[in-house]
């Protein structure tokens, strides 16, 4: 790892993609990056702004914190306060606005939350405290379901009953589709989130390629994989063409890992999916499938219908489309800033409200 | 200690020539805090001999010291933290290091400590003796004396098996005067070394993070290091270790105070490949990450060289760099501009970091 992540920020090397990207723009393109890593390494790196003027880049939705419905953090704040329960969950969803409080204000008043790093760490706390139900709230793109998957197949096979999730797994291409059919799309080529590829493979992404002309890069997270990305898109753009080019090789081969997909696919079934700000997208989210009912939190935990609010003030659904930038909201550094958040986008470590907050030109 | 009339008696525990046996038990009882025979027992037997000087030794409600003439510097603090022995060092190293730097930031020489224990019911012995050797080594690797000091034991439960409270004194040289207010335009920003490797150490050793090569805390005595220093440039304008808050923290503050502007070259800030690493995968910004012995320095610009050529050639400071320099524009606000030659803030970093999903 350490050995890759110096290549891969060396600035010279950037600099000399700089360069490249101006010598290959003749007219005005719209870029989307898919993934909220790439949001963040853009903003924090610079790369918006060493970008010629014609190069304009939006942000996409892919942070999975940023997109579970606020039904669902609501959700895991209910089963997070019963006294049997311990909810375990990744870190940054503790302080995402639920309609009213966050996590990390049910674990101070006494609802036992702790951060893990894998299910397969609450899968043990489930071991270890037989007595416990022990919840993970099972958030995440393609990435991380076949760790959940695992969670949940080891669970099965070891009979224990007192562990479940909590599940919001989001699919990106179903989302890619949807934002390149709105009528007002204006995206005309892709950066897709290399990460997720490494799982998935490419088919889906070839089928979006040819429905909708578009180039697609599947493009690591560092700047210099971002700004080859780039080079590759513009070109392809520049050309008239559009397929699908691999610029993370290092990590993504065509077929994707079967074996983890694999695993994926025996644990969840595709179903529509409600996205956090965006709403109700067909064929786009997992769910457990049937045999693996009992490890369902949603069912085991008859959690009261809730009614979930949102903020009025906040666009975050269009900044989850590319539509608005963070710095275009009227709430944003005013008032929604890390510290009262108003929308997941300002505290997810992937949402484009906290990159441009964090990462203000000077 | 003051743990009640009883134990402060010499003729009780015993005092220093003849320790009373200390009647082997394998964890602490709430009875060690009680003041009784048992208090006298751990204070007798565990903290005596370590820390042994005149002052701590007489046992009275408060030690009487004679300072040397000058100006007092004072600071205080609470360590708690999770686990208590993390790869390259423990809370007891730290708890010594943390209040003799606060002091040394000052440019005074730490002289003498107070040590407050706070101890959960059940507490292994083997950890406590083990925490107090590496506080006993910590200490007089900083020259500083322990000179009164406090034990209380709660029931399980009420506290996380050991906190550590410390002050410090120290006299501040005739003449210096080390503050943020007197950073000027042009003054450059030098850190002594690698900046997160403490923060990152704590973490990875509390989540287990196997993935994670080992990072060692870098907790260490900053005051001799500061000693040279001040004979290397008569020019420092203020010198603060950056702990909670990291690097980007303290060059806030910094900002703030002198209403000036503060530029970091993110390319020159030194990173241990391995905390590089780590933060990537968490998505931390090793600049907000805690450090434990490590210093940053404003001097003015001609002074700069010299004193890094100082600070390279003390143990402490060998990766010293020269990070950054002050600035006009944007007073009050520190900019990192990174490897594109692009400028943005870098503010302070909002709550405690919460490591990220995948
Ligand atoms: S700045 Fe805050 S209120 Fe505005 S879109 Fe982002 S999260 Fe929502």
């Amino acid at each position: 790892m350490t050995r890759y992540v110096s290549e891969f920020r060396d600035p010279a090397i950037a600099r000399r993609l700089c360069a490249e990207i101006k010598f290959l723009v003749t007219a005005p393109w719209v870029i989307m990056e898919v993934c909220g890593g790439q949001t963040h390494a853009i903003v924090r790196s610079g790369i918006d702004q060493a970008l010629p003027p014609q190069v304009r880049l939006v942000h996409g939705p892919g942070c999975p914190v940023c997109v579970t419905p606020i039904e669902v953090i609501d959700q895991a704040i209910a089963i997070a306060r019963r006294p049997e329960t311990i909810l375990c969950s990744f870190g940054d969803m503790l302080r995402v606005p639920g309609s009213h409080q966050d996590l990390i204000t049910a674990r101070a008043q006494g609802g036992d939350l702790r951060i893990v790093y894998s299910p397969l760490e609450a899968l043990q706390i489930a071991r270890e405290n037989p007595g416990q139900q022990v919840v993970f709230l099972a958030i995440g793109f393609e990435t991380t379901a076949p760790g959940n998957a695992m969670a949940v197949s080891l669970a099965a096979r070891e009979g224990l009953d007192n562990f479940s999730l909590l599940v919001c797994h989001v699919l990106v291409p179903p989302a890619m589709r949807a934002l390149l059919g709105a009528p007002d799309n204006r995206v005309q080529g892709y950066l897709a989130a290399g990460h997720v590829c490494t799982v998935t493979g490419l088919a889906d992404y070839e089928a979006i390629s040819r429905d909708y002309r578009v180039p697609i890069v599947v493009t690591g997270l560092e700047p210099n994989d971002i700004l080859e990305g780039l080079v590759m898109v513009l070109r392809q753009l520049e050309a008239g063409e559009h397929r699908v080019e691999n610029q993370y090789q290092r990590s993504v081969r065509p077929a994707g890992n079967p074996l983890a997909w694999g695993m994926v696919e025996k644990v969840f079934a595709v179903r529509d999916q409600k996205w956090r700000g965006i709403g109700l997208l067909p064929a786009s989210g997992l769910g457990l499938r049937e045999e693996f009912a009992a490890f369902d939190a949603a069912r085991k935990f008859e959690v009261a219908a809730i009614t979930p609010e949102e903020s009025p003030l906040c666009i975050s659904g269009l900044v989850l489309q590319g539509i608005k930038r963070p710095d275009e909201c009227p709430a944003f550094g005013a008032g929604c800033r890390p510290e009262h958040p108003l929308g997941a986008t300002m505290v997810s470590s992937e949402g484009a409200c906290a990159a441009y907050f964090h990462y203000q030109r000077l | 200690m003051d743990d009640g009339p009883d134990n402060k008696n010499p003729a009780l525990t015993g005092g220093l020539a003849c320790p009373l046996p200390f009647t082997r038990r394998e964890q602490v009882l709430l009875a060690h805090g009680a003041g009784g025979r048992l208090s006298a027992e751990l204070i007798g037997a565990l903290i005596l001999p370590r820390f042994a000087n005149p002052a701590l030794t007489r046992l009275h409600d408060q030690a009487i010291l004679t300072l040397p003439p000058g100006r007092l510097a004072f600071s205080t603090d609470t360590y708690v933290v999770d686990p208590l022995i993390f790869p390259g060092g423990d809370i007891g190293e730290l708890a010594i290091n943390g209040t003799v730097n606060d002091v040394a930031m000052s440019g005074a020489r730490p002289l003498f400590l107070s040590l407050g224990l706070v101890l959960e019911e059940g507490l292994p012995f083997a950890t406590l003796e083990r925490i107090l050797d590496s506080m006993e080594r910590a200490a007089r690797e900083a020259g500083v004396q322990v000179v009164t000091g406090d034990t209380k034991v709660v029931p399980r439960g009420k506290c996380d098996k050991l906190f550590i409270n410390t002050s410090g004194v120290g006299v501040v040289p005739e003449g210096l005067e080390l503050d943020a207010s007197r950073i000027r335009s042009g003054d450059v920003v030098i850190v002594s070394g690698t900046v997160g490797d403490h923060g990152l150490a704590v973490l990875t050793c509390r989540e287990r993070l196997s993935f994670i090569s080992q990072i060692r805390s870098d907790t260490a005595a900053l005051y001799n290091l500061v000693a040279v220093m001040l004979a290397a440039s008569s020019r420092i304008r203020v010198l603060r270790d950056p702990t909670r808050g990291g690097v980007a923290t303290s060059l806030n503050e910094f900002a703030a105070s002198s209403r000036l502007g503060i530029v970091v070259e993110e390319d020159s800030l030194p990173v241990a490949p391995a905390v590089r690493g780590a933060c990537e995968a968490l998505g931390l910004d090793p600049l907000t990450v805690a450090n434990e012995g490590k210093l940053l320095a404003v001097v003015a610009r001609e002074d700069a060289e010299p004193l890094l050529a100082a600070i390279k050639g003390h143990p402490l400071g060998r990766e010293a760099r020269i990070i950054g320099q002050v600035v006009d524009e944007h007073p009050g606000l520190v900019a990192l501009r990174t490897g594109l030659g692009v400028k943005r803030l870098l503010e302070m970093p909002v709550a405690e970091q919460l490591p990220r999903i995948c």
